[in-house]
């Protein structure tokens, strides 16, 4: 049975979250009290919607595994955050939002759910600032805007190159208020390791203790998930060292389809790979292609310095390829004329595998000083990593995965196939399709958190005001932390050769030749065995140093590379099943003539939603179609 | 009163304490520096004792004697008890620190060069005040100063008190700004500059009394005592 | 420049909050200077793994200088010797070959050792649990331009707020005292007209929890401000003793 209803409401496209919001049931007062919540995550979208559900009068728990609610990755959003207010008075509308949204998503994306998430933008904007955000201001004491990659209008709100801190910190000031009136229990250090499910229901989780190594048993009414996107399953990403899978992973585990897994966003601009102790990826805000031009040089193998080789020996082919838009192309458009440049072998710095972004012609027409206001704190985390002055010789660049559009599949409610198990912010499939346009992630998490789930839960917990909680003695509780104590025990019993990072390395190598930029059927089928003969090398040879019962990082990152293996598992089937091109998905087998993506709307225009069948099964492919009643899908071009 | 006296509890009360109690103290260093100078005017100690008269019969200047010991005594305990509560907030102490790297060592010793400024008030006080106001000396206090400073180790001591008291407030005078919460842009530098100003003008001021008297230049001593 | 250096690293090793800890020394030979200096104890903690042995506990997340969760004191100075730098900002091309590099985590009676380098900066928590915030409940904000906010104070509340609370100040301050963390919360939103409703009791409860978690007090040196990764000015500390002195009188 197919139980992918999608519960998008009734009627036209701009009434619907207003009636939606207008007829959903609710809880009264009173009976929120004694309804649990369980939140798991703490950046963007967990500590708005905790405190959001707290506000309401709901009794929440929320559990982060780093020290403080505010370490969330959130936290390292630079660019901005879209909204449709039109204060520049450039033609922004909540359509047009929607629009640009659902286009450069290229038509993956629901309808109805990214209308919704126009509509609330602009709310958003106001309870930041209510919160005392400090947006960036012009002189007349009015906020600032500026565009941003991917869209024509100026609807990109932002504070300085740190956008992403100040929203975290404002959710989490909201959920420390919270927490200071006893509305929120905080579990930091705490890492969610299992979903509790009674009578089909997600009724709690298993968490553990990350400095005891303690088991923990939480009952919950509802759960609701915010754990961010799986994108470290590349072990090379921009993501934080902690961002992981395990809880989404859990959860699918548990009955909840996992949407697009294999939709992943490759930023194209990042700083290049030094060497191999290296354990993360930086990004360099898409910001800095307003200024910035892309280029590499025209002929192959040029070692010459960036400065030394002429305005005519140099191929800015961004500006080449899309006059239209130029620099500012979507990130998976730039992601990939990145790569096909240097597999040309005109790829730059020592390895190859860089392009140059120049500020030499903006300085000149600016200034230094507006390019120092603009951009400054980005050259100078730019010459700490580097050591090369940006404002002297152009920075090196190269993609780099970034972001998961796929994640948790979700129905217009964000509630999972799993009932009572809600998603939101990046570990849900729901809002950006093939490709997440600039700035919308925040958006997206925000909205989320403090808009749609204090509305939708109550939907749901309308039914379970009688419900009472379950002690957590319930056999569930017994049986879901047996099952977690043996897996750690396996784990620890182990005692293998390889270390946790030598099998993430390995996985992030397959994952990233055959899975990233480019993808093939051969590639993905010669994957695919490599990642399952990876899983058994995992199971046999991992060696885990110190106790179960101790602070253990090598543990814990342990159980999340486990999971990610077996996600890196289901994103390649994903691929595989994808024969079309589409956004951050680029099948070289569906590429138009002059290599560009090419969608095939007529066989794949829908949602891949796969369900676990158990261990060692193949999951089960569910498709939710994808229905256009006001955007008609074209093949996006910006030529 | 009771309740408002609570806001001196915490530590930024604390520290209020001591910057209010710390320039009150600057005040009276300035109205002593006057009072001292009074002994070059080479008229045989005619002018400063005259001066130091007036203090001890001046009704007003008598009730404020009392707020300076008060004052003394509020800054030299206020700062034994933040000292102890700042050792507790450390209990474990690095084995390296590079803390000129990051701070003037005016600042960080200014429990040290209180302390030695302390002891040194201690063996002032007796030396002049206490001769004077209980035990009935008959000698004039122009007198003492410059019999004081006939002898090696109170003349050295005395300089080198004087020496700490410039980084005391060098620091000091700049901080219960900045503790008042005067610190902007636009105050800071300036403020600065005057709290070492001042730190020079009195270690300067004071410091020079020792010199001049030891050395008997201009003939400052000798007027006094008269060879 | 050296493409590999050789360093000797003193590490403080603690098992738990309990037992007592002590420096080990490692020999840490063939460091490549485009390293950050976490990617070096990555490679430390890999072979010690290999060995059989415990790795090294720090915290960390971003890597990127924002989240502030990494912390150690190192050369005796808080993220190290660069200035504006958090320790995973920090390259291994500023160590000489040779060096002697200790690692100590920060030092605090408020900040307890968890294990090894990590500490447990729950202080900071209750700070901002006691006014961190602007009592605005979600859903009833009045548009974002009806408020116009100048662009001076709109920058200086942003200076303020860009702390990423890694504890650098309290680590670096000879009084562990977390007056710089405290004050750029208050200062951020005394300078916001979002904040003057609760201005007064904000500063009174955040200076009553910064005492109760045990932190010490500011003497003025300005070592928090000079090993600030984010440069935060100790002017803010002065506004928020202006706050302080205001709420205080003004109050009851």
């Amino acid at each position: 049975m197919n139980k992918l209803d999608s519960k998008i409401p009734e009627g036209p496209l701009e009434t619907k979250w207003t009636k939606f919001k207008s007829t959903v049931r609710l809880v009264n007062p009173a009976n929120k009290r004694r309804i649990e919540v369980l939140v798991v995550g703490s950046g963007l979208a967990g500590a708005s919607a905790a405190a959001a559900l707290s506000e309401l009068g709901y009794t929440v728990k929320c559990f982060c595994f780093q020290d403080s609610p505010r370490r969330a990755h959130s936290i390292a959003a630079q660019g901005g955050i879209n909204a449709a207010k039109n204060y520049a008075n450039d033609g922004d509308s909540v359509f047009r939002l929607f629009y640009d949204t659902v286009k450069g998503g290229d038509y993956r994306a629901r309808e109805a759910n990214v209308y919704r998430l126009a509509e609330i933008s602009t709310a958003i904007i106001d309870q930041c600032v209510a919160q005392g955000v400090p947006f960036a201001r012009e002189y007349g004491g009015l906020l600032d805007n500026r565009s941003f990659g991917g869209v024509q209008v100026s609807r990109t709100f932002y504070a300085r190159g740190q956008t992403g801190q100040q929203l975290l910190l404002g959710a989490y000031s909201a959920l420390s208020r919270q927490i200071d009136k006893g509305g929120v229990k905080m579990y930091n250090r705490h890492e969610m390791v299992e979903v509790v499910m009674i009578d089909g229901k997600a009724r709690g989780i298993i968490a553990r203790d990350l400095v005891t190594g303690e088991l923990e048993r939480h009952f919950g009414h509802a759960v609701v998930l915010a754990t961010g996107g799986y994108g470290n399953v590349f072990y090379l990403s921009t993501n934080a060292m902690g961002s992981n899978t395990t809880a989404i992973w859990k959860a699918y585990k548990k009955g909840a389809y996992f949407g697009n897994p294999c939709f992943t966003q490759i930023h194209p601009t990042c700083i290049p790979v030094s060497g191999d102790y290296q354990s993360k990826l930086t990004l360099m805000s898409e910001s800095l292609r307003n200024d910035g031009r892309v280029w590499v040089p025209k002929a192959k193998g040029d070692k010459r310095k960036a400065e030394e080789i002429p305005d005519e020996e140099r191929d800015y082919y961004l500006e080449r390829r899309y006059p239209a838009f130029g620099n500012l192309v979507p990130r998976d458009v730039a992601s990939r004329a990145a790569k096909q440049v240097c597999d040309e072998g005109r790829g730059v710095g020592p390895s190859g595998l860089a392009v140059f972004l120049d500020f030499r012609d903006s300085i000149k027409r600016l200034g230094r000083a507006v390019i120092e206001e603009r951009y400054g704190n980005l050259f100078e985390m730019y010459e700490k990593i580097t050591g090369d002055d940006p404002y002297q010789t152009p920075m090196r660049i190269y993609p780099a995965v970034h972001y998961t559009m796929g994640g948790l599949w979700v129905d217009y409610n964000l509630m999972t196939t799993v009932p009572g198990l809600y998603a939101l912010g990046e570990c849900n499939f729901s809002d950006h399709g093939a490709n997440r346009l600039g700035a919308s992630a925040l958006m997206q998490g925000l909205a989320d958190g403090y808009f749609v789930i204090p509305y939708t839960i109550g939907d749901y917990l309308a039914d379970e005001i009688r419900t009472g909680s379950t002690p957590t003695s319930h056999p569930a509780f017994e049986e879901a932390e047996k099952s977690v104590k043996e897996r750690i025990d396996k784990l620890m019993s182990i005692k293998g050769k390889q270390t946790v990072e030598d099998l993430h390395k390995k996985l992030g190598k397959i994952m990233w030749e055959y899975c990233g930029m480019g993808r093939n059927a051969e590639g993905l089928t010669k994957a695919l065995g490599m990642v399952r003969e990876l899983k058994k090398e995992f199971w046999s040879d991992v060696r885990i140093p110190g106790g179960t019962m101790e602070f253990n990082t090598e543990l814990d990152k342990a159980g999340r590379v486990a999971d990610f293996i077996e996600l890196g598992e289901l994103m390649i089937l994903d691929a595989l099943n994808r024969k079309e091109s589409c956004g951050g998905h680029f099948r070289e087998e569906s590429q138009t003539e002059d290599g560009e993506a090419k969608r095939d709307d007529a066989n794949f225009s829908y949602v891949a939603a796969w369900e676990f069948k158990g261990e060692g099964q193949e999951p089960v492919l569910n498709k939710e179609d994808l229905k256009f009643d006001v955007v008609h899908p074209t093949q996006r071009s910006y030529k | 009163m009771i309740a408002s006296l609570k806001m001196f509890y915490t530590t930024v009360g604390r520290k209020l304490v001591m910057a209010l109690t710390g320039l009150f103290l600057c005040v009276f260093l300035l109205e002593h520096l006057y009072g001292n100078l009074q002994l070059y005017k080479l008229d045989g100690g005619v002018a400063f004792n005259e001066y130091g008269e007036f203090l001890v019969h001046n009704i007003v200047i008598r009730a404020v004697e009392y707020l300076l010991f008060g004052g003394i005594l509020l800054h030299v305990l206020d700062a034994l008890f933040l000292t102890l509560h700042n050792r507790k907030a450390r209990p474990v102490r690095y084995a390296v620190s590079h803390q000129s790297g990051n701070s003037s060592w005016f600042s960080r010793n200014m429990g040290i060069t209180g302390s030695i400024i302390l002891v040194f008030l201690v063996i002032h006080l007796k030396t002049f005040f206490i001769s004077h106001r209980f035990q009935g000396v008959d000698t004039s206090m122009a007198h003492d100063v410059a019999a004081a400073f006939q002898s090696n180790w109170y003349a050295a001591l005395y300089l080198f008190s004087m020496v700490l008291l410039g980084a005391h407030l060098n620091h000091g005078f700049q901080s219960a700004f900045q503790t008042l919460g005067w610190n902007n842009h636009r105050w800071m530098k300036p403020l600065k500059i005057v709290g070492t100003l001042f730190a020079l003008l009195m270690m300067i001021g004071f410091g020079s009394f020792p010199i001049m008297f030891y050395f008997d230049l201009f003939g400052v001593a000798s007027n006094i005592l008269g060879q | 420049m050296a493409e590999t250096i050789n360093l000797k690293l003193k590490i403080w090793r603690q098992k738990n909050s309990k037992e007592s800890g002590r420096f080990e020394i490692y020999d840490m030979p063939g460091v490549n200077t485009h390293m950050s200096f976490l990617e070096m104890l990555d490679v430390l903690n890999d072979r010690l793994v290999r060995e059989g042995k415990e790795p090294v506990a720090f915290d960390h997340d971003c890597r990127e200088g924002i989240c502030g969760m990494c912390s150690m004191y190192i050369n005796g100075r808080a993220h190290g010797m660069l200035k504006g730098t958090t320790t995973c900002q920090l390259h291994m091309r500023h160590f000489h070959d040779g060096e002697t590099v200790t690692i100590e985590p920060w030092r605090a009676s408020a900040f307890p050792v968890i294990r090894d380098l990590v500490v447990d900066r729950s202080g900071f928590e209750k700070i901002m649990q006691a006014g961190g915030y602007i009592s605005v409940n979600t859903g009833n904000a009045p548009d974002a331009n009806s408020l116009p906010i100048a662009k001076v104070k709109a920058d200086e509340a942003f200076d303020a707020a860009a702390c990423i609370g890694c504890g650098a100040c309290v680590a670096s301050c000879k009084n562990a005292s977390a007056m710089l963390f405290l004050s750029a919360k208050v200062s951020q939103f005394a300078l916001l007209p979002q904040g003057e409703p609760e201005r007064r009791e904000r500063v009174l409860r955040m200076v009553a929890a910064h005492d109760e978690a045990g932190f010490g007090s500011c003497t003025n040196t300005g070592a928090c401000e000079a090993e600030c990764p984010k440069g935060i000015s100790i002017s803010h500390i002065a506004r928020l003793n202006r706050e302080y002195l205001a709420a205080s009188l003004v109050k009851e």
